[in-house]
């Protein structure tokens, strides 16, 4: 052991002290803005609601119990209550046609995009992120403008003697799908456009070569290796399609609840802060469900075909 | 560089010189409902720099003063929500029955229930809920709030409701004739009832009740008497429901919050908004009335004889106070049952 070599490893403690030192303001930053935020919610989630909103401090699990049970307002029994589930259940089923309708069109628009030639392509994404530049409220009240009944679709429609009394298509459910998926589509196009831009195709020829047919190409070879931008696209839509506040609230006229405004009323008029912040817990640890499973695919199967 | 700092100089004298004025206003307000000639005419008059921020619910307003050190002096609650601040101890008692310009209030909307003899607040505006009708589409009558929840044929999806758990749930009670607040399991399932039925009838559930009606979305929207006076600027068709329920009222009041720093500012602007040419300016912006004698000798003649702000002979209206903690909590259950 020469003095050489003492002398780097004290420096390298050193380094080492020094980059610890330096992660403390983002470690403070994680734990006053995330972390800290989330005992609080745990912490109300387990309290007594007090009268006007805001807690009173006094141990109860009544939140969780009455996100599933009911104490029946007419007859006072205890029974399983289907309600909160079911906002759930339908937030969770716009998720995932949102989902599958930007993978159905995002896929083609990403393939086409990344078989452009180099100079070009930057140009196409361009324009898939345009929309981004102006507020997504702005963009939603534009749909609603143009779907309408006297909207911009209904009126060619009409001028062109296909129809002749305009189609209800604001305030559906369809509105609302539209709208999640205009907002998000960028969201997947961009992850598949990194994986499908590195693809090998070599690969696709080889494929031809040993007579595959177009749709076995797709099956075996550009799926596969496009796989890791698909399961980050479909995580990237799914998870703000569902927890979406703004765009079925303008579009889907407010007479079904989604998860966002179900959790926002618990803090507005009905005064019951434990259940909102239960309510917002449950909605994240299925998140973090779907987050396990995706790290999950891409350390299993996700590296094989890399190298 | 030496140019850098001068302009930054400059442009943070420019920022806070109107801080050297003899004092500041911090106001919390609704959205759209301040006269920006009202807030003018009191700066120049005391020499008071006021400041003007806005939300769009008592619930906003509550969650930001609750959370303390907000920096407002003024915030203006309607009626129940001032109960609630009052109980939970967030106003000034600024004394507003001592102040030279109390004689102007009219005598009715002194002994308020969440204000009795007007010890913290001064009314700012006050209102009624039924709901509006393009008279252009539908022709039938519009004297009862049935029309909400029973509609003729014609009217069937064609209905925007708010989407307020209070307002809707206290006219669906009004319909099938039951006390406000009732915690009568009977009168409360006859309500829900009422609601599940009267649901697939209506378009949608928004406050955005201006835009709806005058897009041409729906053909009747629950609104407020102001907004249906803004309607009917657009479209002249539009006619506010004066119905033979009992119509719900609710009045918007100025109040200081507790441990605010310009407590002698904010007791002038009380005043100073009861002198009737000054609510004249105040209901001259937002379209309603403002609960101050004389007021209307201020105000063009088409605003005071609309027929949104005077109500017919016998025709009645109430304010409701909060429920009670259980009553809010079936509302609740009603609520999410019917928004499921």
């Amino acid at each position: 052991m020469s003095a050489l070599q003492r002398s780097t490893a004290k420096r390298d403690a050193g380094i080492d002290r020094v980059s610890r030192l330096l992660t403390l303001p983002s470690l403070a930053i994680i734990f006053v803005f995330g972390i800290l935020p989330l005992v609080i919610m745990l912490v109300y989630s387990f309290l007594k609601p007090a009268a006007y909103g805001g807690v009173e401090w006094e141990f109860s699990t009544e939140a969780y119990v009455s996100f599933f049970f009911t104490q029946d307002i007419f007859d006072e029994t205890l029974t399983f209550n289907p309600d909160y589930l079911s906002i759930y259940l339908r937030s969770f089923v716009f998720a995932v046609g949102t989902m599958i309708a930007c993978l159905l069109l995002g896929f083609p628009t990403a393939y086409f995009i990344a078989t452009r030639p180099a100079h070009q392509r930057q140009w196409w994404l361009l324009l898939v992120t345009i929309p981004f530049w102006s507020n997504l409220l702005i963009r939603t009240v534009a749909i609603m403008l143009i779907i309408r009944d006297e909207g911009l679709v209904n009126h060619w429609l009409i001028n062109l003697g296909v129809i002749d009394r305009p189609i209800v298509m604001l305030y559906t459910n369809f509105a609302i799908v539209l709208g999640l998926f205009y907002s998000f589509f960028p969201f997947m196009v961009l992850p598949l456009y990194t994986s499908l831009e590195k693809l090998d195709f070599r690969l696709v020829e080889a494929g031809f070569d040993l007579y595959a047919t177009r749709g076995r190409v797709l099956r075996r070879i550009i799926i596969p290796l496009a796989k890791p931008g698909i399961v980050a696209g479909c995580l990237l839509v799914f998870i703000p399609a569902l927890g979406a506040y703004v765009t079925p609230l303008i579009l889907g006229g407010g007479t079904h609840l989604m998860i966002g405004d179900l959790i926002a009323q618990q803090f507005g008029s009905s005064r019951n802060w434990p259940l909102g912040a239960a309510q917002a817990l449950i909605l994240m640890s299925g998140v973090l469900v779907a987050l396990f499973f995706y790290a999950r695919n891409t350390a299993g199967k996700g590296v094989g075909h890399g190298r | 560089m030496t140019r850098t700092i001068l302009a930054t100089t400059a442009i943070w004298t420019l920022i806070t010189a109107p801080a050297l004025a003899a004092g500041e206003l911090h106001i919390y307000n609704w959205g759209d409902y301040t006269s920006p000639k009202l807030i003018e005419k009191f700066e120049k008059e005391f020499d008071v720099k006021v400041t003007l921020d806005s939300y769009d619910s008592n619930e906003t307003m509550l969650a930001k003063v609750r959370a303390g050190n907000s920096g407002f002096d003024i915030v203006v609650p309607s009626d129940y929500t001032v109960k609630v601040m009052i109980d939970e101890g967030l106003l000034e008692e600024t004394k507003p029955n001592e102040m030279a310009n109390f004689k102007h209030m009219i005598p009715k909307f002194v002994d308020v229930y969440w204000d009795p003899g007007r010890n913290y607040t001064v009314p700012w505006q006050f209102g009624l809920t039924t709901y509006a009708v393009n008279t252009d589409k539908y022709k039938g009558p519009m004297d009862s709030i049935s029309l909400l929840f029973a509609p003729p044929e014609e009217l069937k999806g064609r209905i925007n409701v708010l989407d307020d758990m209070n307002s809707l749930i206290h006219a669906a009670e009004r319909f099938v004739g039951v006390d406000r607040c009732t915690s009568n399991k009977e009168d409360l399932k006859k309500v829900n009832d009422a609601l599940l039925a009267a649901k697939p009838y209506w378009r949608t559930m928004s406050y955005d009740t201006i835009t709806k009606i005058t897009s041409g979305d729906v053909d009747v929207t629950q609104t407020w008497n102001g907004a249906a006076y803004r309607m009917r600027q657009q479209i002249p068709a539009i006619k506010f429901a004066m119905t033979k329920e009992v119509m719900e009222g609710w009045m918007d009041n100025v109040s200081v919050l507790k441990g605010a720093a310009n407590v002698e500012n904010a007791k002038l602007f009380q005043n100073f908004i009861m002198a009737p040419e000054n609510a004249a300016l105040i209901s001259e912006f937002a379209g309603y009335d403002n609960g101050i004698e004389g007021s209307k000798a201020f105000l063009p003649p088409e605003f005071a004889s609309a027929p949104e702000i005077n109500m017919p002979e016998g025709a009645t209206s109430e304010f409701v106070p909060p429920c009670p903690k259980e009553v809010v909590e079936i509302y609740n259950k009603i609520w999410t049952n019917l928004k499921k």
